[in-house]
């Protein structure tokens, strides 16, 4: 289980060398997320409208080792957007991935931009 | 500099030194004080704990550190053995001297030791100091030893004879309390209550000797026992003296302070000696001909002496002193407060008394019925705290006295105000002498703003913490009044109650969760917020889940209960558990199509677990094909009316209760509220539903149904309360109509019913008011909104298989058909469930 974590490494925008076209932009719900694969990668999009702003991070939830972070709420914790776990109801931030409810370990997040209506995902490798 | 010399380092001592370290600045004094004991100050009032927990330091005021980090010199170990006034010197038995400015004996007392024979000998004890306790442990675990039945004596049933008592118990010897008085406590107790107590201590296994004067000590060198009379004898193990104090006033005599006949050295109301510059505290202190052996007046001399020290001279005694009492002695209340007992022609009693439950009440008011002149309570002190207060501040009582101690009849009310309503002069803790006013001015001058605020700022409740349910509730209603009141809001996005967010909502006609939060709140919301909100949207339209999926919570976005490995359970509706052989091989085909762990639920239908997001569309396909419905087990809305088979085949059913229950059920399906509802019929009163541990629950009886509402099982279990009585079906509908429609209107988010009706103002009485009395004014708009709802019912999930975009949500990639692959399950009893979790 720990190593399945440990394939999640979060990347920076300027750390990411290749754009992974992962959806349309209409596969990702409104102020909601969605789940897409990379290589064996599993990483969670949301598409936080109200912000008008996209994430990704890492579909796995380090709590207890579940991959559901993509059905999770997200909304704001005093202004910083967040991601609620399903399970439990951890939340983590979507801009550093730190756990803002507890201290599990952060989770791995990753640069997402848009091209002609589709959701492009940021990787290292 | 000036030095002031504390001599005693008592509770009494160890207050002196804190208040004047508050109150004094700088460096214009020293402070140097002499303990005789070899620890610092301790709280001798609960000494009896140390046998508990046998922890010193629990009991200690301050560690000697607060000394030195507040500048006094504290010297332990060392008697002071003389004073010379005229040198304004003391000397130690180490045969070191101080000089001072100003002078504080607060030496206390010794206990009083009868002269009796045989006193000294071997397995008679003193109860005082932490030493004296672990000297009696000691002894006791000897006798224990070779005699396992041993006994042991108090000689004095007074406050700390009773205490000494306790001890004894947790010693684990045989607790014989000797009084020469023919009553316990005879300074706080009237002989009734007396007797009560008595009761209650015997039927707790304490044996009580009143009027018993002891002649002798028997027994060669160790204690045997007790002589009273020529033939009254007691065989005992170990005698504990608690036959009073003493106090110690050696210094005062032997340097010609003036003292009392009978000892103690003589105080004005600034606690003044003879000699100007000597001060006495405490229970050394002669005040008012009167020695004081409780420890708020000795708290209250010690801050006149402060004050007097330090200039400010207006600070005296008062002329009357309160001597009143409430303590717990072996979990038994004893309170008395003012005069307890008294001549007839100085006032009347009412009197309340209940042997069977060892209570007792006495309040003894003036002629004229206006004032209370004081009172005993044993067995039940909750209400001493007001009685005090209405007793200390002269306060009106009510035209039926009674009530304080017997309780308002009928609507059970209460016949006290508020503490609100004392005086803000009225002293709320006597321990540290804080008013009601300190407590309430705190608040208002913005100092403090909480409870815990106000308690390391004046202290209050760090004394015996008998004031704290009246400290507790002057600062919520003083934070109530400023409009601080915490308010049950739902989350930092939206600054209202469930309750007025649904109002508003209502009246705005908002829709969507954005507008709300446009409108009404800020932010971007959370998964607090959402799925509240979400919820009051579906109580007021009853659009399905799917009309907003992603403020939903996660179990009802996707329709189905996530569990333990993100996989889902599936749960048809099958109403009051009623189901076809068809259907039952339906569910069990789907099952084994698509591998799923099956089990019965307690709601009395069948839930299919091991899902995968990918299937659920499919399997739902299969079972609406086949008649089901959604169960709505995954959201907060009603699950299942249980019933019991009923009348139709039960030889004992007095009504249909299946046929009850699926009508119920089938009324309030998919109705959302703010947490899960529950129902249940039952045929008869054998009650094999369970009806009454549900949230409504309906009971056949002779004449129609018994409705009762606000059950539930989980983890506070609650029976429902009876709502109404032989109502016929039509009744019963109509009453849950506007039960369910008020709960779900007002109670906070995942507040069940249960929770909700110990929160409603009158409990039940009120819900009956508004329900079946309709005292409100509302019956007819909450019986139109629950029709409404009713109406607007819709399966959500043939929505969701029909319309193919809603059917898009259940994939677990969008960017491809692949399974999670990260799902593992292992075998269990011919069936699987998932791999464990190893964190």
């Amino acid at each position: 289980m720990e190593t399945l974590f440990q394939q999640y490494a979060p990347v920076s925008l300027e750390k990411a060398t290749v754009w992974f076209k992962a959806c349309h932009e209409r596969d990702i719900p409104e102020n909601g997320g969605a789940c897409i694969k990379y290589k064996d990668k599993q990483i969670a999009v949301y598409h936080f409208k109200r912000k008008q702003k996209w994430y990704a991070c890492q579909n796995l939830c380090p709590h207890k080792m579940e991959m559901v972070l993509s059905r999770g709420m997200i909304g704001d914790s005093e202004g910083i957007a967040k991601v609620a776990c399903p399970m439990h109801k951890k939340t983590f931030s979507l801009e550093t991935g730190e756990n803002l409810n507890g201290d599990l370990p952060s989770i791995a997040t990753f640069p997402v931009k848009l091209e002609n209506g589709f959701v492009y995902i940021g990787f290292s490798e | 500099m000036k030095t002031v010399i504390v001599v005693g380092n008592g509770m009494v001592g160890y207050k002196f030194c804190e208040k004047f370290i508050a109150a004094s600045s700088g460096d214009a004094y020293k402070l140097v004080v002499f303990g005789e004991e070899p620890r610092p100050a301790y709280d001798r009032v609960h000494l009896s704990e140390y046998f508990e927990n046998q922890d010193a330091k629990a009991l200690e005021l301050a560690p000697a550190s607060w000394y030195k980090e507040n500048g006094i010199e504290l010297i332990t170990g060392q008697r002071v053995s003389d004073i010379k006034k005229e040198a304004k010197e003391i000397h130690t038995a180490s045969g070191n001297s101080y000089g001072y400015d100003y002078l504080v004996l607060a030496t206390g007392s010794v206990p009083f030791v009868p002269p009796i024979p045989g006193v000294e000998k071997e397995g008679v004890f003193v109860y005082r100091t932490i030493e004296d306790l672990e000297d009696m442990m000691a002894y006791a675990s000897q006798i224990k030893a070779i005699k396992p039945n041993g006994k042991a004596a108090i000689l004095g049933g007074g406050l700390l004879g009773l205490e000494a008592g306790k001890a004894v118990f947790d010693m684990g010897l045989e607790p014989h309390v000797v009084e020469f008085a023919p009553k316990l406590m005879p300074r706080q107790l009237d002989t009734r209550s007396s007797n009560v107590l008595r009761l209650k201590l015997e039927s707790m296994g304490i044996q009580v000797h009143l009027s018993k004067a002891t002649n002798q000590i028997l027994g060669d060198t160790v204690i045997e026992g007790m002589e009273f009379g020529e033939d009254d004898q007691l065989d005992v193990d170990m005698l504990i003296i608690s036959a009073g104090i003493r106090p110690r006033d050696e210094l005062g005599k032997t340097c010609g302070l003036e003292m009392g006949t009978r000892g103690g050295i003589v105080v004005n109301n600034k606690m003044q000696t003879s000699a100007k510059d000597i001060f006495a505290i405490g229970e050394v202190a002669l005040y008012n001909q009167m020695i004081y052996g409780l420890v708020a007046p000795g708290y209250e001399m010690a801050d006149v002496a402060v004050n007097q020290i330090l200039g400010s001279q207006d600070i005296i005694m008062p002329e009357n002193i309160d001597m009143s009492t409430k303590l717990k002695l072996m979990g038994v209340d004893v309170a008395s407060f003012g005069t307890p007992y008294m001549p007839a022609d100085k006032g009347l009693s009412i009197i309340f008394e209940n042997k069977t439950k060892f209570l007792y009440k006495r309040i003894n008011v003036s002629h004229d019925g206006k004032t209370l002149l004081g009172g005993i309570l044993v067995g039940d002190a909750s209400d001493y705290n007001i009685l005090h207060q209405m007793y200390l501040n002269g306060m009106a009582l009510p035209d039926n006295a009674e009530e304080l101690i017997v309780g308002a009849r009928g609507e059970g009310g209460s016949a006290f105000g508020s503490a609100m309503d004392l005086p803000d002069t009225a002293q709320i803790c006597s321990c540290e002498s804080v008013s009601k006013g300190n407590i309430c001015s705190s608040l208002l001058n913005g100092e403090s703003d909480s409870l815990k605020d106000i308690i390391s700022c004046t202290k209050a409740t760090t004394g015996c913490g008998g004031c704290k349910p009246m400290v507790v509730e002057l600062v919520n209603e003083t934070l109530k009044s400023m409009g601080k009141e915490v308010k049950d809001v739902i989350c930092e996005h939206f600054e209202y109650t469930r309750q007025e967010l649904y109002g508003i909502i209502k009246v705005k006609g908002i829709t969507s969760y954005d507008v709300a939060l446009d409108k009404c709140g800020k932010g971007d919301g959370c998964e607090v917020c959402k799925p509240a909100l979400a919820s009051i949207f579906a109580t007021i339209y009853n659009d399905t889940a799917n009309k907003e999926d992603v403020i939903q919570d996660s179990n009802d976005r996707f329709l189905a209960n996530i569990q333990r490995n993100g996989t889902y359970s599936v749960v048809p509706r099958i109403p009051g558990g009623e189901i076809t052989p068809d259907k039952l091989i339906v569910l069990g085909d789907v099952a084994k199509e698509y591998k799923l762990y099956t089990k019965i639920t307690g709601g009395q239908r069948i839930d299919l677990f091991g899902a995968e997001l990918n299937d659920l569309p499919a399997i739902w396909k299969k079972l609406i094909d086949a008649g089901f419905e959604s169960g709505h087990a995954y959201g907060k809305a009603l699950r299942t009316v249980k019933s019991c088979v009923g009348s139709t085949w039960c030889r004992y059913g007095m009504d249909e209760s299946v046929s009850f229950a699926i009508e119920l059920e089938e009324r309030y399906k998919g109705i959302r509220s703010p947490h899960k509802l529950k129902g249940g019929v039952s045929g008869c009163i054998r009650e094999c539903a369970e009806a009454r541990g549900k949230d409504f629950g309906v009971i056949a009886v002779e004449g129609g149904w018994n409705l009762y509402v606000c059950g539930n099982g989980g983890a506070t279990p609650k029976h429902a309360q009876l709502l109404a009585e032989q109502i016929d079906n039509e009744t019963v509908i109509k009453y849950l109509d506007r039960f369910l429609m008020y709960y779900i209107r007002t109670a906070a988010p995942l507040m069940r019913t249960a929770a909700w009706l110990e929160k409603l103002e009158g409990g039940i009485d009120q819900l009956k008011k508004v329900v079946v009395e309709d005292s409100l004014n509302i019956a007819k708009e909450l019986e139109t909104d629950m029709q409404a709802l009713v109406d607007k019912y819709e399966c959500e999930w043939r929505q969701a298989v029909e319309n193919e975009e809603i059917g898009k949500r259940f994939k677990h990639f969008v960017n491809a058909d692949d399974r999670d692959d990260n799902l593992v399950f292992v075998p269990m009893r011919e069936q699987k469930m998932p791999e464990p979790w190893t964190n």
